[in-house]
């Protein structure tokens, strides 16, 4: 039998979509992730590996994510043009996280396929000082994780990293694929 | 050290979702990476611990509260106070043993459990045991002793979900050998 099917003992499913309007502490949610970036730490031997944890356990979030998002916020209609798409990230995907909408949003000048989303003073950096043995790691790894997981499996395939620039900056790097899509969608 | 300038006696708050979205994230992770639930289960126990030994200063300045008086302030610092400040919510204090040195606390909705279910083959874990690691690492820092356990848990198919916390002994305060 499929585990996915519910067996009844929990009333999961009955439960709206809307908003719950339970918060809890910032600090809670700063030494949890303490703690996770700890444990990846200590899992790994590079800074690219701690990294590429973090965006894994990001897309995890991302991925639960996007469904209810777009059902509360879209009314279930998926975003196709990859500008709504960012939009849909700057906006919606930021507020729901953080609480407000990422500082900027910005395209490459030089190339059609990478944006950048910027913010000054992340949430999940808020509590983190870099070492610096090891300046170029960015726990926002975590946050191109979840950013990774909404886009991709909204059928916009990129790669998400994040970088210091300006504060926080995570590079979109959309898949040649999709910057075609999007052009033939605008010709027609 | 830097954070104490901008610091004040009430502590932010942010939507649960991403805290409950990032705690799922870390179990599943931890599912992966051991063999079995037990050693989730221990796992968890250990970051709890953990963040419980760092979570009680936070605490502590936040809220003002003093040294308690015996284990049942202790109960009620713990329910109204600190859950309330970190959680979003008030368990209520039952089953008190009769030499009132163990307590029961009911969580009604635990945040770290919001759109969880277990698969079948995950039947033993405790998914929400970092609480437990949490409370005990907390304690301790206040030197007490205290064996804290999920007795039941509504993710495994109980009414309700349950702490059960039980005062050990006082922690005396040693000077570290040879630091006299």
């Amino acid at each position: 039998m499929d585990t996915r099917f519910t067996r009844g003992k929990s009333n999961i499913l009955e439960r709206p979509l809307t908003r719950p309007k339970t918060e809890v502490s910032v600090s809670a949610f700063a030494l949890l992730f303490s703690e996770m970036v700890q444990y990846c730490q200590s899992c790994v031997y590079s800074v690219s590996e701690l990294q590429t944890r973090l965006a894994d356990m990001g897309q995890r979030v991302g991925a639960s994510l996007l469904d209810v998002l777009v059902l509360r916020e879209k009314n279930g209609k998926r975003e196709t043009k990859l500008l709504n798409m960012l939009l849909f990230i700057k906006v919606n995907v930021w507020k729901s996280l953080f609480g407000k909408e990422a500082d900027k949003l910005e395209q490459a000048n030089d190339d059609d396929k990478t944006y950048y989303i910027i913010e000054k003073e992340p949430l999940i950096n808020a509590y983190i000082s870099v070492p610096k043995e090891n300046s170029s790691l960015n726990c926002a790894a975590f946050t191109a994780g979840i950013v990774e997981a909404i886009l991709t499996h909204s059928g916009f395939p990129a790669k998400v990293t994040a970088h210091w620039h300006k504060g926080t900056t995570l590079m979109i790097k959309f898949n040649d694929s999709v910057i075609t899509r999007d052009k033939a969608l605008d010709s027609r | 050290m830097s954070r104490q300038a901008n610091r004040t006696t009430d502590s932010k708050k942010m939507n649960s979702e991403l805290f409950t979205l990032t705690y799922g994230a870390l179990v599943t992770q931890l599912c992966k990476d051991y063999e079995n639930d037990e050693e989730v289960n221990k796992q968890l126990d250990k970051m709890g611990y953990n963040i419980g030994v760092r979570l009680i200063e936070d605490f502590l300045a936040r809220s003002n509260i003093g040294r308690c008086q015996d284990f049942r302030e202790t109960a009620d610092v713990i329910a109204k106070v600190a859950f309330k400040m970190y959680l979003g919510i008030t368990p209520s204090v039952t089953n008190w043993s009769p030499a009132g040195d163990e307590f029961s606390l009911i969580l009604e909705n635990n945040p770290l459990v919001d759109f969880v279910e277990l698969p079948d083959n995950h039947s033993t874990l405790i998914y929400s045991n970092l609480l437990v690691g949490v409370l005990r690492g907390a304690l301790e820092m206040v030197q007490m002793a205290v064996d804290v356990r999920f007795a039941q848990d509504t993710l495994r198919g109980d009414n309700v979900t349950e702490i059960r916390m039980k005062f050990i002994k006082r922690i005396e305060e040693n000077l570290p050998a040879g630091d006299e």
